[in-house]
């Protein structure tokens, strides 16, 4: 009896590790299909002779030093964004908790912007490819990282409160987020135009700036991050009984969710500081992954890392193919599938 | 597992809420904390697992200070069931009593862990339930739950508060009949109970908590009537019958006029 009830949690546990190995081939599948779809022609067969080192010379330029870097940002993005969704929501114990709605994404936003018009991380100049070149990225990243760390103090301060419930904690979020995009606003004003194109740009995630070197510094930061969220998972996982419960356990729960708080809002700052906001990926996936796999942290993490990632690829894909020759930023593509979501667990929250 | 609680003093931001609290408890009690509402029995026993931690005074398990252990020492010797979890965790049974093996658990749980998780659901009578989403039970079948996770951190003391006040008299004497089954193999057992009658029945040793002082403690023997009156402030009648004692409310203590 004893082997039957525990074989039967292992067929449990076995249902998860098969949703994770299918989106690790959903992941890449879309991987394929971003490589091969864009302006210039390329097809499967030309995809396939680039991989096996005998491509022509122009698809091969295309493939590698354009979509190839896009398409591994838009994943590392996706994954970052998901994961630090999943975690906070954790942390918190808030279903509607993720690095937009807490209003992280909006601060390191304003950081972003900060160091680009006061810490003179972007040159005066603009590509045909993007409005404006950040020539210092490191000084953009840790300015993100700085301002996004604002308003996880702020947030942790007010759940600190009793009365604080998960609508006002989101709330609290959306006023940290407005007052941060009046802050960007003030900068619009007194920016000159290249900076203002910048910032601008900033306000809607765009996959477009991905380079090999974002990408290098993404993963340089993302593993270690992700490293620690799957060491840390089972601290998460007894949170969800309540922090009492998960004192008796040994667990450590100011340092626990301080140092979570911390590693997610990094994670975030990398993303927004390199590619802009990207609304409501924390939100969504984790979601998506909770509803499939039921909620146990040890898997929601990993299981949201990767279908985060599969889910801004293919909104990015979709993103700049569908209206063509226009390619549109992926955070309005996002914004527009994940707010009415949005709308629906608020709703939900209430009935409850 | 003996326990020595010495001379405790707790306050909650500057207000006394536990004073000299001394108690002994030996290997296999099941002690009963009674008192009235805010009386201290839930800060004793967050005290005793070190939540909280009092200004003054020591507690000893066996001969090494509740500060001698870590914390995840502490929690492989002593398991805590809150009173106000959330009862609305959606994971499912066995995930539940597995969180109980946290403590031994680095970065995923064992084969061991596994076992060890399964025997208790099934010792508990609780295997159909294993794969069923744990705010989807009854109130009986949670507290079941709980208890099988508080076991599955192998402890060799039980810390309950109030186990019983969501639970129908059924699942009372049920979840009682259990903790007095493990005390027989060992196990200390600690209670924070309202129902002074389940208290007499099962508990081997009591302790009347009364504004954060010890009122009484002692065996069984210190529930009497004049006790009662003055820890609750209600009149009362106490039958016994067959060794049993029952205390019947007979209503408040009028003030004396003057």
């Amino acid at each position: 009896m004893t082997e039957k009830i525990v074989a039967q949690y292992k067929k449990f546990i076995r249902r998860r590790v098969w949703f994770m190995g299918i989106t690790v081939l959903l992941l890449i599948g879309f991987a394929g299909l971003a490589l091969v779809s864009g302006s210039a022609d390329t097809s499967f067969s030309s995809l396939l002779r680039v991989i096996s080192g005998n491509g022509e010379p122009f698809s091969s330029q295309i493939i590698l030093s354009i979509r190839l870097p896009r398409v591994i940002g838009a994943v590392l993005a996706g994954t970052a964004l998901a994961v630090s969704g999943a975690v906070i929501q954790s942390l918190l114990k808030n279903p509607l908790a993720s690095p937009f709605t807490l209003g992280i994404s909006g601060a390191a936003a304003f950081g972003a912007a900060f160091a680009i018009i006061f810490l003179g991380a972007g040159s005066g100049y603009s590509s045909p490819a993007d409005a404006a070149i950040i020539n210092n990225p490191y000084v953009v990243t840790v300015s993100a990282f700085i301002w996004s760390l604002v308003s996880v103090v702020v947030i942790l301060l007010l759940s600190k409160y009793k009365g604080a419930t998960p609508e006002i904690i989101i709330l609290s979020g959306i006023i940290i987020s407005s007052l941060f995009g009046a802050g960007i606003s003030a900068m619009q004003y007194f920016s000159d135009d290249v900076q203002l194109a910048a910032i601008v740009f900033w306000t809607f995630g765009d996959m477009g700036r991905a380079t090999w070197r974002e990408t290098l510094i993404m993963t340089a930061v993302l593993v270690p991050v992700m490293a620690f969220f799957l060491q840390q998972s089972w601290n998460y996982k007894s949170l969800q009984s309540g922090d009492e419960y998960a004192r008796s356990l040994g667990v450590n729960v100011t340092r626990v969710r301080l140092t979570g708080m911390v590693a997610a809002s990094l994670a975030t700052a990398v993303v927004v500081s390199f590619f802009g906001v990207i609304a409501f990926v924390g939100l969504v996936v984790p979601h998506i992954v909770r509803r499939i796999i039921g909620s146990d942290e040890h898997f929601v993490i990993p299981a949201s890392a990767l279908f985060g990632g599969a889910f801004l690829l293919l909104s990015d894909t979709l993103a700049r193919t569908a209206m063509a020759p226009v390619i549109m930023p992926v955070g309005i593509l996002t914004s527009f599938i994940g707010a009415p979501l949005f709308l629906f667990l608020l709703i939900r929250g209430m009935k409850r | 597992m003996k326990i020595s609680i010495s001379n405790i003093s707790f306050s909650y931001n500057g207000t006394p809420t536990l004073s000299d609290i001394d108690f002994g408890i030996e290997k296999g009690d099941l002690v009963a904390l009674v008192g009235p509402n805010g009386s201290g029995k839930s800060t004793l026993i967050k005290c005793m697992n070190g939540i909280l931690k009092p200004y003054q005074g020591t507690i000893f398990i066996n001969e090494k200070t509740l500060s001698d252990f870590t914390p995840v020492e502490l929690a492989k010797e002593m398991a805590y069931i809150p009173q106000n979890e959330n009862r609305n965790a959606s994971m499912n049974v066995f995930d539940m009593v597995l969180l109980g093996r946290k403590p031994y658990i680095n970065w995923k749980p064992s084969e061991h862990d596994l076992a060890i998780t399964g025997e208790i659901i099934e010792a508990l009578h609780i295997g159909h339930l294993a794969m069923r989403p744990f705010n989807k039970l009854s109130g009986g079948q949670q507290q079941t739950v709980y208890i099988a996770r508080a076991l599955a951190q192998e402890p060799d003391i039980l810390l309950l508060d109030e186990p019983t006040s969501n639970l129908d008299m059924q699942h009372q004497l049920e979840v009682l009949e259990l903790l007095k089954s493990f005390t027989r193999k060992g196990l200390t057992v600690i209670i924070a109970l309202h129902d002074i009658n389940l208290a007499a029945r099962y508990a081997n040793k009591m302790m009347m908590l009364k504004s954060g002082r010890v009122f009484a403690a002692g065996t069984t023997e210190i529930i009497n009537e004049t006790n009662i009156e003055n820890l609750f402030g209600i009149k009362v009648k106490i039958i016994k019958d067959d060794g049993d004692l029952f205390v019947i409310p007979k209503g408040l203590k009028q003030e004396k006029q003057v």
